[in-house]
């Protein structure tokens, strides 16, 4: 390229500016190389692995094709439908229960009556930044049949010991007590946060309409916060279908199999008996589950919005 | 309906207040009013934060003294008794390194990855970034616990099972961070970029000598819940790790815990307390850049 002839200059000027330009259109493919690598190898191979194990059997050299095998076994294992059963009771109580909290603690800390609101809104967030083990710890400590704190202070105000952990019905309560307490702040602070962009006029409007707090309370802030509650019931839904540490450390799944949940049976049947297969049908059910669910409920919840 | 927090509507005025007033004040009947409300959320505070007071009790008291009741109502000087039995049962300062390791190696990679993938989702146009950008982000609806099996089998034809890149590498890829990143960079006016590129600075150059300044609030955020959630990761760490030596915090308590003949409940409770207060800490110190991290995803409903 040194010989300045004229032809040789002007290859190289434009040349230049080529080769720039396709420097430039690598870039964002560049940028992009980590996040595909690192999302293909440990997140699109892992689903994709997983659906194609779960229609087979046996381990290592021995696996072999089971087609359909492994789901016809679900439909008929007793221990699935416990554990589905035990998660669904678990989500329909909990659930409502916790949002329900959650909504009547952000109008509560919302309203402009009230003294020291950032106090109430830091302290009823703490429980969500614990650990779900910890948080497990902590509650079979405090729940424990004899002398933990909670059934002292029940003994306290004339009420009996509850059994929390050794009844099969107390211990699906213990975990939505345990539950409810990690998550309702958390909740709480995402209504708050709706709760104060919804604009002043609107109320103003409604006052003029005539309308009390309760009316208040159904025609502007439920409507205005949907969104927002769709988003929680859809996200509280789906993580407690995937319930597993809270349990695993609070009641080990048991008395009984009682707080067995869809997540922690997955575990046990891939991790304690190895049985890949059957644990990937067990993972594609939950799988399934959860999309139906969360489909359903966006579909109810965005509907009425029209 | 009828409970108190009816009230909390009455923070608009009264009728017959002018509009121009209710921006502040409010009338000495809803004065009165308030109160009930204040000490009912008072409870529900009192709730929320009574196990960790409980908790942050009994882990400098003696084992013994855990279940007394009526309860220690305050700290006492068994602290460092109790940390140094949980140091014999659990090698304490190792498993408290092991997760200050992971979690901050996951936390400043998860955080470069997003960045850079964001940063080409919300700034850049090139062929299939629909289809690249629908595809990350059709793995969040997948549960977690579907990767876990195929997860295990590659770690342990990898040889790396027990590991902490078993730990590390499966978290790098945040779909809900890289979403994050391409939210607020979006609104990154395109000039302050253009700008620096006729100064004649490279994509790379731009990015973290115009870009990342900008954006430090939002990494801030990010990085907090990315290492809140490594922190606190339990399944997969459950399961990829074998030896004692290699556990992170929430597995070796975990593991205490569920060994029924430990009954040294003073040094559980004094691990489950290390484990927690740094993020208390932390959240208490930061709690703008926690609570906007933790809403990301809310907001963006």
């Amino acid at each position: 390229m040194s010989a300045a002839s004229p032809p040789a200059a002007l290859a190289g000027r434009s040349a230049a500016p080529r080769r720039s330009r396709l420097r430039r259109a690598a870039v964002p493919y560049l940028l992009l190389a980590p996040a595909l690598l690192t999302f293909g190898v440990f997140k699109a191979y892992p689903v994709v692995e997983s659906l194609l194990l779960s229609f087979t059997t046996g381990s290592g050299a021995a696996t072999r094709d089971a087609g359909l095998a492994n789901y016809r076994r679900l439909l008929d294992d007793p221990l699935f439908w416990t554990a589905l059963s035990n998660t669904g009771e678990i989500l329909v109580i909990q659930v409502p229960l916790m949002l329900g909290l959650a909504l009547l603690m952000a109008v509560g800390i919302n309203s402009a009556l009230v003294r020291w609101r950032t106090v109430w809104r830091l302290g009823v967030f703490m429980p969500s930044v614990t650990g779900l083990v910890a948080t497990g710890v902590i509650f079979a400590y405090l729940l424990k049949t004899d002398d933990g704190a909670v059934n002292r202070v029940l003994n306290a105000v004339g009420l009996p010991s509850v059994d929390w952990l050794g009844q099969p019905v107390w211990a699906r309560m213990a975990v939505v007590v345990v539950l409810t307490w990690h998550y309702t702040g958390y909740n709480a602070v995402i209504y708050l946060a709706g709760l104060q962009s919804i604009p002043r006029e609107l109320y103003e409007a409604a006052m003029v309409d005539g309308a009390g707090p309760i009316r208040r309370f159904t025609s502007v802030t439920v409507p205005a916060l949907r969104p927002v509650l769709l988003f929680t019931v859809v996200l509280s839904t789906i993580g407690t279908l995937q319930l597993f540490d809270e349990p695993y450390v609070l009641t080990g799944g048991g008395p009984d199999n009682a707080t067995l949940t869809v997540s922690m049976y997955l575990y046990q049947n891939g991790f304690r008996y190895y049985d890949f297969g059957y644990a990937s049908a067990v993972a594609y059910a939950l799988t399934l589950l959860v999309t139906v669910l969360g489909a359903v409920q966006m579909r109810l919840m965005g509907e009425r919005d029209k | 309906m009828t409970s108190p927090s009816d009230t909390s509507k009455s923070d608009t005025p009264r009728s017959g207040t002018p509009r121009s007033e209710a921006a502040g004040r409010v009338n000495p009947l809803g004065k009165l009013r308030g109160w009930p409300l204040t000490f009912l959320l008072a409870g529900v505070t009192g709730l929320s934060i009574a196990p960790f007071y409980w908790l942050v009790v009994s882990s400098t008291r003696k084992d013994t003294e855990v279940f007394d009741w009526p309860p220690k109502l305050l700290p006492g000087g068994s602290l460092g008794e109790n940390l140094s039995h949980l140091e014999q049962k659990i090698g304490l300062l190792r498993v408290v390194g092991n997760s200050l390791l992971v979690a901050g190696v996951q936390t400043l990679g998860a955080l470069v990855v997003a960045l850079l993938a964001g940063y080409a989702f919300a700034k850049f146009r090139f062929r299939g970034r629909t289809l690249l950008f629908a595809l990350l982000f059709s793995t969040l609806v997948v549960p977690e616990q579907v990767m876990l099996v195929p997860l295990f089998k590659m770690m342990t034809n990898f040889g790396l099972l027990d590991t902490y890149q078993a730990l590390i590498l499966p978290g790098l890829c945040v779909p809900f961070a890289v979403f994050l990143m391409r939210q607020s960079l979006s609104s990154l006016p395109d000039e302050l970029l253009d700008a620096a590129r006729v100064d004649g600075a490279g994509e790379f150059r731009v990015l973290f000598s115009v870009v990342v300044p900008v954006m430090r609030p939002v990494l801030a955020a990010l990085s907090i819940f990315l290492f809140l959630g490594s922190w606190n990761q339990f399944v997969w760490p459950l399961i990829a790790l074998r030896s004692p030596g290699m556990h992170t915090l929430p597995v070796a308590l975990a593991t205490l815990h569920g060994n029924k003949s430990n009954t040294d409940y003073g040094a559980i409770l004094s691990g489950t307390a290390l484990s927690t207060l740094p993020m208390m800490v932390l959240f208490l110190v930061l709690q703008r850049q926690f609570i906007s991290g933790l809403l990301a995803g809310a907001t963006k409903g």
